[in-house]
């Protein structure tokens, strides 16, 4: 017991030495991690740059996939990719918010509702190739949708639907309940206040849940693969908009298409380093998408945490 | 039914009451059960609000045991005790705000007049009551909007649409909140932008802007600072003109400033309800003296 005696005065200085040794070893430590992140990042984008730069050009981006690599353009995969991502916005962003929105202002507390929780999570972290069979025996076989754009966008919405629910949930949670009840004290039902108050307030979370999901479905390849996207495409689906009434046209969606990622793996498995070099241009052009919607999703956080602190 | 120190009558003739208080005590005022007789006793009483037997529970925790109270029309009743003592719970059943969350179940009354409705009644609607009677909680909880929309959104949850109407309401109580001059060259400046002091007056004004019949404040000055509680205490003094208030509040001193009538709270129960200077002066139990002179809570 008399052994683990009250350090001294004098012994104090060395002891704060001590402790500080120990954190600044962290700090760099911590430091030397992040900047190795970072690095890697950067050595992949730069080997990308490098290998892909040269083949940038306008024709690359406006050209169909040829079997003459100098000839060859992304055009069919990266128009494929955008009409793809819409329908998964269009589907995952307002079933992912009603559902979080139910799950968090509507829902009673029972076990069902647990029940739901617990699969939500679980959900999120399914292999992506399982929502591609799902996909390919529901969407392609019992419902007879073909392999097509409509199939691609919803087995994508599927996979990113976690991701949109959870954030939703995280965003109306983080608002204080001292809010709710000052709606409800003036008499508002809870219609307005989930329309006037939980939803405006949570919009940034909701945004950014959005975003990151989109970027994660814009790389996905497995479950795009498996619903049978085809890999040389040299044609456009129909425009979604025409000359002659009714203007609009969704002819789009029973397309079939191809998808940027498809159209890499499918360069990368020739033997000709022409067609590896346009791989990594693509992958260049995929990479920029991604990054520039997170970048999107990280100013958007920024602008309205701006405007909105508890 | 009867308990002896609680004075029924406590809207009385106040100097009378303080010379006979344990005369006073014992006097019932007679209320017919029906609800017009009521409403005419209440008149001559001038009474906002009856309590009878009101128990609250939070499932199976009983945290209200049979309160009884009358609340007069024009005047500030505070409620005092300690913490947990159930104050907060009891200000809550006015505007039904326990409806919010799940298993929480009310017995007794509440009479709001002059209509005589029983404000926990099953049949009520919580949605009319949160109408007709505003509240400010204890943390100041503006809206992330503009001044202007914070103290309009009493206005636009009724449907009103006329933007003059809405102005004159605005600036009306935002004057009556004392604020009318410190921000009305900014009102579309977040509500959030504001010191603590303000945001409280921002909130008052909010519940004030829709003409409320009964102004509940819990605890309304426990965040702010000295000088923002002397301002609101002397705003609450001046809003009995206009509204009747009820407010909890945990500093005696505060309850003592701007009371009329004070009920001493414990462990769920009304102790003790009087005139302010009576209970302060000359308390009739001896839990009311034991807080009041600061031997516990």
């Amino acid at each position: 017991m008399s052994a683990a005696a009250m350090p001294d005065r004098r012994q104090l200085g060395t002891i704060i030495s001590r402790n500080k040794l120990f954190e600044g070893l962290f700090a760099l430590v911590g430091l030397l991690i992040v900047w190795i992140a970072v690095l890697i990042l950067l050595a992949l984008f730069i080997n990308l740059a490098i290998d892909g730069a040269p083949r940038l050009s306008w024709a690359f981006l406006f050209s169909f996939p040829s079997r003459f690599p100098e000839e060859a353009g992304i055009l069919s995969a990266w128009m494929g990719t955008v009409m793809v991502m819409v329908v998964t916005a269009l589907v995952a962003v307002p079933l992912g918010i009603a559902a979080g929105l139910y799950l968090e202002e509507y829902a009673p507390k029972n076990w069902l509702t647990d029940i739901i929780e617990i699969n939500v999570t679980n959900l999120a972290g399914v292999p992506s190739i399982i929502y591609g069979l799902l996909a390919l025996g529901l969407f392609v076989y019992e419902f007879d949708m073909g392999q097509t754009v409509r199939v691609a966008g919803l087995v994508l919405a599927l996979l990113i639907l976690p991701v949109v629910i959870v954030s939703t949930r995280e965003a109306i949670r983080s608002i204080p309940y001292g809010i709710r009840e000052a709606a409800y004290a003036l008499g508002a039902d809870q219609w307005q206040v989930v329309s006037q108050h939980i939803l405006p307030y949570s919009r940034s979370g909701i945004l950014t849940g959005m975003i990151v999901g989109l970027s994660r479905a814009i790389g996905e390849t497995a479950p795009v693969i498996t619903i049978g996207a085809l890999t040389f495409i040299a044609f456009l689906p129909p425009s979604p908009i025409q000359g002659e009434p009714p203007f609009i046209n969704f002819d789009w969606l029973a397309s079939p298409f191809t998808v940027l990622p498809i159209q890499i793996f499918n360069w990368v498995s020739r033997p000709q380093q022409e067609f590896h070099l346009n791989a990594a241009a693509a992958g260049l052009v995929l990479l920029t998408m991604t990054l520039l919607m997170n970048a999107l999703a990280v100013w958007l956080r920024y602008r309205f945490r701006k405007q909105i602190r508890w | 039914m009867e308990t002896p120190a609680m004075n029924r009558d406590a809207c009385g003739d106040l100097a009378d009451e303080a010379h006979n208080r344990r005369d006073s005590a014992t006097v019932k005022v007679r209320i017919d059960a029906s609800s017009r007789g009521r409403a005419k006793a209440a008149a001559k009483l001038n009474l906002k609000a009856e309590v009878k037997e009101l128990s609250f529970y939070y499932g199976d925790y009983q945290a209200l045991k049979g309160i009884n109270l009358v609340v007069p029309e024009y005047k500030v009743t505070a409620l005092i005790g300690a913490s947990g003592c159930g104050k907060s719970t009891f200000l809550r059943c006015f505007n039904r705000m326990h409806d919010l969350y799940p298993n929480n179940r009310y017995k007794g009354e509440i009479t709001l007049f002059p209509d005589a409705i029983n404000i926990v009644g099953k049949k009520v609607e919580p949605l009319e009551i949160r109408m007709r009677i505003g509240m400010v909680f204890q943390k100041p909880n503006p809206f992330p909007k503009s001044i202007y929309e914070n103290v309009a959104y009493g206005l636009r949850v009724r449907g009103v649409r006329r933007r003059s109407m809405i102005d004159d309401h605005v600036e009306h109580a935002l004057q009556q909140a004392g604020l009318w001059d410190e921000v009305k060259d900014r009102l579309d400046k977040s509500g959030l932008d504001l010191s603590g002091g303000q945001q409280q007056r921002v909130c008052i004004a909010r519940a004030l802007a829709t003409e409320p019949e009964l102004l509940l404040l819990d605890e309304p000055t426990s965040a702010l600072d000295p000088i923002a509680t002397a301002k609101i205490e002397e705003l609450i003094s001046e809003l009995k003109d206009t509204v009747t208030v009820l407010i909890v509040t945990h500093n005696m001193q505060q309850a003592a400033r701007v009371s009329d009538y004070t009920a001493f709270m414990h462990l769920g129960k009304l102790i003790e309800y009087a005139d302010t200077e009576t209970l302060f002066t000359n308390p009739g139990e001896k839990q009311t003296e034991d807080y009041i002179t600061g031997r516990y809570g």
